[in-house]
Formats: structure tokens, C-alpha cells, sequence
């Protein structure tokens, strides 16, 4: 039963390696897509094992908890296993035309895939330590992908991205080292009875700290988040979207799965901390994304934005707010990819990434046009697009929670990004290019379909959760109720061995 | 023993931090293995300290007889001090990388992926 597990995990590292050992052939530019898709269908026979039959525990090595180390899935893992997988796979496609033999003969698609491996891992484990080993395995998959091709640009983001990831995993670790030395364990099902039945109640409030900061770097969470914007417009456009759509967002899962399932024994204090570290990156996210005029760099502070709109559902802690905060998840992840993926294409068309010396792509390539502006209204939460319920549940939770300071800003914020996103496609597709330039898909050559086709996929995706968001709005109900009542999930880890 | 171990952590981490927050890319590394080092005996000593009992078992036994060395945190250690090596690998040859490419390794002069913007602007 533990297949369902360990599938998604052996898959992209087994791909990662034939990548690497056919990467001077051309067999090496189909294995990455190959291994994606499989991933994908991976991730969703164990996204559906989890739908039909709840929690799903793995002990490795037959070591019983908390002995072991732990996997297991609930529906939060389990969704965000599968959209891992297909956001790989998007950006593994969209990568056959981006990525040249030079870089795939360093390693791109092999590197790209361990990533894919170490965010699942991420994902999917019940152990503290295990997670510091799984982040480590993406971080420095991360730091592969970030300096490939070694420009200027890329070197200088790199020092900033590398040194500030580096102090927040040593935060991490000291955090589980003081919080095994408190409690005597790590697995985090043992945890939750642990922190519960510890007398130093003080002693793990400052132990929460340690890793809200630590989470919160990853996440980019005011006021740690100055390493994204520095580094996130240098690398490959795929690059950049497996980033945005991913990694700020494991750290948000930690976040959420450590502060309802081991710290939750002093709401009043850690989680107000997290409201309004939600209000201050909300705002100062969308502040920043007005300030720019480089695609990626606007797009790079809108990421920040949406951290804080995922922070304030767990900081307000009522169902509501948790669920609608799940719901920003999940519709969060395709919309970011789908935007820079989209920006990169646009980047190829119109020779810069700056707005003012882009333009001219809505007369000549509409389809782009409006390929771009599905996710960008969704952002910006207009209906009926995905965003706008995703933004209707949580300043409706908000509200129900008397945050109404809160839900202002939350409003505020919003009508600044949908301000900031149209600027960025009037400036960027719609008005005429300055060198009255006429680019068409047509300029994209052989690799036309590989650009487009993750582009319109995604964008379909989100289409799709705004027109129905009855499923998607029940399943993050569903999440909700398993993050702030995870009994099952204690049960599950720790109730014997199968 | 015990109150030298949260010393020597506390000397190193604040040995770190000095070195951290110097902006010199070479320094800050320096006090990044000082501090990963720091944070290793850190988790150490969480695992509580005893002298002289090896965490071994007999012969014929089960399980170890009698007060037993924690052996678990050594082997978190363990793990941690090979993830930290290869990180603190990779980071000195970035460091080495910039001051070949952008000529500099003070962090306040390092600035090509920001200029690069601004200047295009």
C-alpha cells in the first residue's frame, strides 16, 4: 500500500537520473516529459487512494512511528503532490523550447526533476528532520537550476538567493534541535501529544518562533522576503515559473502544517503574529509589483502579495478562513505558472522583458494576449475567475472573524493588483511595440507548440476552477477539516504499522 | 560538561553572526560553517549528555541493558554535517564565480542583477 507513497518520489528522481545519463542525445530531451507525465498520473492514483480512503501512512523500513520516518498523505499533501506534478510537467514541456543543448547537456531537465522529487518529498513526509533533508534536496536542486548558464545576472541573484536560504535552514535545524531536545521527538503525528503534554509551554512558543521565521523565509513573508525579487527574473523563464509556482509555497505548507498540527497551543500569541505578518506582505508585495517595470520582477513581488493572502487564513484560524486560504492554494499554483511561462514567451516575441520596450503582441498574437490575461484578472480576483472566490472565502472569513481591518486591506490589495496587472498587459502586449515591431506565434518557429501548449493547458485549469469552484471550494472545506482537527492524521501515523 | 556545550554554541553562534553581518560574501560563509557548526552541537547536546555508555547490544540481548548513550541525534548530526559540507562546497565555488564574474565579493557593491534592471529601465 505504501506504493501509492513511493511512486511519486521514485519517479522523478529515476527520471532524473536517465535524464542525466541520455543527456548529450536527443532520447534526453523526451525522458524529462516522459518521467513528468508519469509523475502526474502518479500523484493522482495517490490523490484518489487518499480521496476515497483517507489519510494514507507509509512506514519506511517498517520502523513503526515515531521511531521511523514517517510518510503520509493527507488531502492537503496529496493536492499538493498532484498540482507538483503537473506543474512540473507544464513547465517540463514548456522547457523543450526554452532550454538549448547547451544547458541540457549541463544538466537542466535532471536537475529540474530532482526539484520536482525534493518539493514532493517535502510534501509527503510526517518527520521534521525528514522535511530539513527534503528541503536541503530541493534547495540545492534549486540552486543548480539558478546559476545554470552562469550570466552576470544570474551569479548576482544567486549570492543573494543562496545566502538567505542558507540562514533560514540554519534556523530551521536550530529549531529541531530545540525542539527535540524539549519534547523527544520528531514525528510530527508524536509531536502534536508531545507539545500538548510538555510543562515548558514558554520554552516552545519561542521553539514556534524558530520556525516561523525559518518558514517564513522560505515562504517570503514580510520581512524576509527580499531574496525573491532579486533573484527570481534571472534564471530560464522555466525556471522562474517552477519557482514561483512551488518553492515560496512549500514554505507555506510548513507553515500551515506545523502551526495547526504542533503549535497550535498559544493561538493568541503565534498565530496573531501571522495575521499580521499577512497584512504587511499583502501590502507590501503589491506596493512593490507597482514600482516595477521588468515582467518578472512585477510578477516576482505579485508572489509575495499572494503569500500574505495565504498567511491570513491560518493567522484568523476559523475553518472558513483556512479553507478559502486552501482554495488560494490551489488556485495560486497554476496561475503563477501559467504567468511566467506566459512572460517568457512574450519576453521571445518582443526581444526585452522590460514593458516599455514590449508591446505589439494583442494585434499580432491575441491568443498570447488572452493567454496572458486569464491568469493575470485571476490574480487579480475578477469574476468569475478562480481568484475571485478564493478572495470572496477568505475576506469572507475575514469579516465572519470581525477582522474588518483586515478584509479592507484584502480588498485594498486586490484592486492594487488587478491596477498593477493591467498596467503590466497594456504596457507588455497591448499597446504598439516602440520599434513597431509585428511579432506573431509564427516567430516562435519549431517551438511554437511546446511555448503554447502548458500556457493554454494552465490557463484551462484555471478557466475550470472559476467556472465550477463547487469541488475545489468542498475540498479545501475537506482540508480544512483535517488541518484544524487532525485527530485522524495522529491516528493514522501513529496507530500501528500496516 | 553540561554548561560548556550551551557556551561553546553560544560563543560560535555569536562568532557567526559577527561574520554574518560584516557584507563580505567570503566572511559571511565563514560564519555560515561556524554557525551550522555551532547549531550541530546544539543538537547534540539536546540529545542530553552521558559519558562512557555506548550504545551497544550485548550478545544475545534485545535491547541494551541499562542508561544508554542517545544515539539518535548523533546520527541527525551526522546527516546534518554532510548536507552543510556539500552546501558550504557549492557555496564557495559561487563565491568564487561572482568574484571572477562581478569582480567583488562586498555585498553592497554586488549589484548586477538589480543594476541590470534599473539600468534598462
Amino acid at each position: 500500500m505504501s506504493w501509492y507513497l513511493t511512486l511519486p518520489l521514485a519517479v522523478p528522481f529515476a527520471t532524473a537520473v536517465l535524464a542525466f545519463l541520455f543527456r548529450e542525445s536527443g532520447a534526453g530531451r523526451w525522458i524529462p516529459v516522459l518521467g513528468s507525465a508519469l509523475g502526474v498520473a502518479a500523484s493522482a492514483l495517490l490523490f484518489e487512494k487518499v480521496l476515497t480512503d483517507g489519510v494514507l501512512v507509509g512506514q519506511m523500513g517498517d520502523w513503526p512511528a515515531p521511531f521511523g520516518i514517517t510518510l503520509a498523505a493527507d488531502l492537503l499533501s496529496a493536492v499538493m503532490v498532484l498540482l507538483t506534478a503537473v506543474a512540473g510537467l507544464a513547465v517540463t514541456i514548456y522547457s523543450l523550447g526554452e532550454v538549448g543543448p547547451e544547458l541540457q547537456r549541463l544538466g537542466y531537465h535532471a536537475v529540474g526533476q530532482v526539484l520536482l522529487g525534493g518539493v514532493t518529498g517535502a510534501f509527503l513526509t510526517g518527520d521534521l528532520f525528514n522535511l530539513y533533508v527534503w528541503y536541503e534536496v530541493m534547495l540545492i536542486a534549486s540552486f543548480g537550476l539558478l546559476i545554470l548558464g552562469g550570466r552576470r545576472a544570474q551569479i548576482d541573484g544567486a549570492v543573494r538567493y543562496v545566502t538567505l536560504n542558507l540562514v533560514s535552514t540554519a534556523m530551521f535545524l536550530s529549531g529541531i534541535g530545540l525542539l527535540y531536545g524539549v519534547t523527544g521527538t520528531l514525528n510530527m503525528a508524536d509531536l502534536r501529544g508531545a507539545v500538548d503534554a510538555s510543562p515548558q509551554q514558554g520554552l516552545l512558543t519561542v521553539i514556534a518562533m524558530f520556525f516561523l521565521i525559518a518558514f517564513g523565509m522560505k515562504a517570503a513573508a514580510f520581512p524576509l522576503f527580499s531574496w525573491l525579487p532579486a533573484s527570481y527574473h534571472t534564471p530560464a523563464y522555466g525556471v522562474s515559473a517552477i519557482f514561483a509556482g512551488l518553492l515560496s509555497k512549500v514554505g507555506v505548507y510548513s507553515l500551515y502544517r506545523t502551526f495547526t498540527l504542533i503549535f497550535d497551543n498559544d493561538i493568541g500569541y503565534t498565530h496573531q503574529i501571522l495575521f499580521w505578518l499577512a497584512g504587511l506582505t499583502m501590502i507590501t508585495g503589491v506596493l512593490g509589483a507597482l514600482a516595477q517595470t521588468e515582467i518578472r520582477r512585477i510578477l516576482s513581488f505579485q508572489i509575495i502579495s499572494s503569500i500574505g493572502f495565504l498567511l491570513l487564513g491560518l493567522g484568523i484560524y476559523t475553518p472558513a478562513a483556512v479553507a478559502g486560504a486552501v482554495f488560494y492554494l490551489i488556485h495560486n499554483i497554476p496561475v503563477k505558472v501559467t504567468l511566467f511561462l506566459a512572460a517568457g514567451t512574450a519576453d521571445r516575441l518582443t526581444g526585452s522583458a522590460e514593458t516599455p520596450k514590449m508591446g505589439g503582441l494583442y494585434r499580432t498574437a491575441p491568443f498570447l494576449s488572452v493567454l496572458f490575461m486569464i491568469p493575470a484578472l485571476s490574480l487579480a480576483g475578477f469574476p468569475p475567475l478562480s481568484g475571485f472566490w478564493a478572495k470572496v472565502l477568505l475576506v469572507k472569513a475575514s469579516l465572519d472573524a470581525q477582522a474588518f481591518v483586515m478584509a479592507g486591506v484584502a480588498l485594498a490589495v486586490g484592486l492594487l493588483t488587478l491596477w498593477s496587472m493591467a498596467t503590466l498587459w497594456a504596457e507588455a502586449f497591448w499597446k504598439a511595440h516602440p520599434e513597431d515591431r509585428f511579432p506573431t506565434l509564427e516567430d516562435l518557429g519549431s517551438t511554437q507548440v511546446t511555448s503554447i501548449v502548458p500556457i493554454a493547458g494552465l490557463a484551462l485549469v484555471t478557466l475550470a476552477i472559476g467556472l465550477f469552484p463547487g469541488p475545489v471550494i468542498a475540498l479545501a472545506d475537506g482540508i480544512a477539516a483535517q488541518l484544524l482537527d487532525p485527530a485522524a492524521y495522529v491516528a493514522a501515523v501513529l496507530g500501528g504499522t500496516p | 560538561m553540561e554548561v560548556l556545550l550551551p557556551l561553546t554554541v553560544g560563543c560560535l553562534v555569536a562568532a557567526a553572526i559577527y561574520l554574518m553581518l560584516s557584507g563580505h560574501l567570503l566572511r559571511f560563509l565563514f560564519g555560515l560553517t561556524l554557525i551550522s557548526n555551532g547549531i550541530n552541537l546544539l543538537i547534540f547536546a539536546s540529545g542530553r549528555l552521558s559519558g562512557g555508555r555506548p550504545p551497544l547490544v550485548p550478545e544475545g540481548a534485545k535491547a541494551p541493558l541499562g542508561e544508554v548513550a542517545n544515539a539518535l541525534p548523533q546520527a541527525l548530526v551526522l546527516t546534518a554535517i554532510v548536507i552543510g559540507f556539500g552546501l558550504f562546497a557549492f557555496s564557495l565555488v559561487l563565491a568564487m564565480r561572482a568574484w571572477s564574474d562581478l569582480g567583488t565579493l562586498d555585498l553592497a557593491e554586488m549589484r548586477g542583477a538589480e543594476t541590470q534592471a534599473d539600468t534598462d529601465a
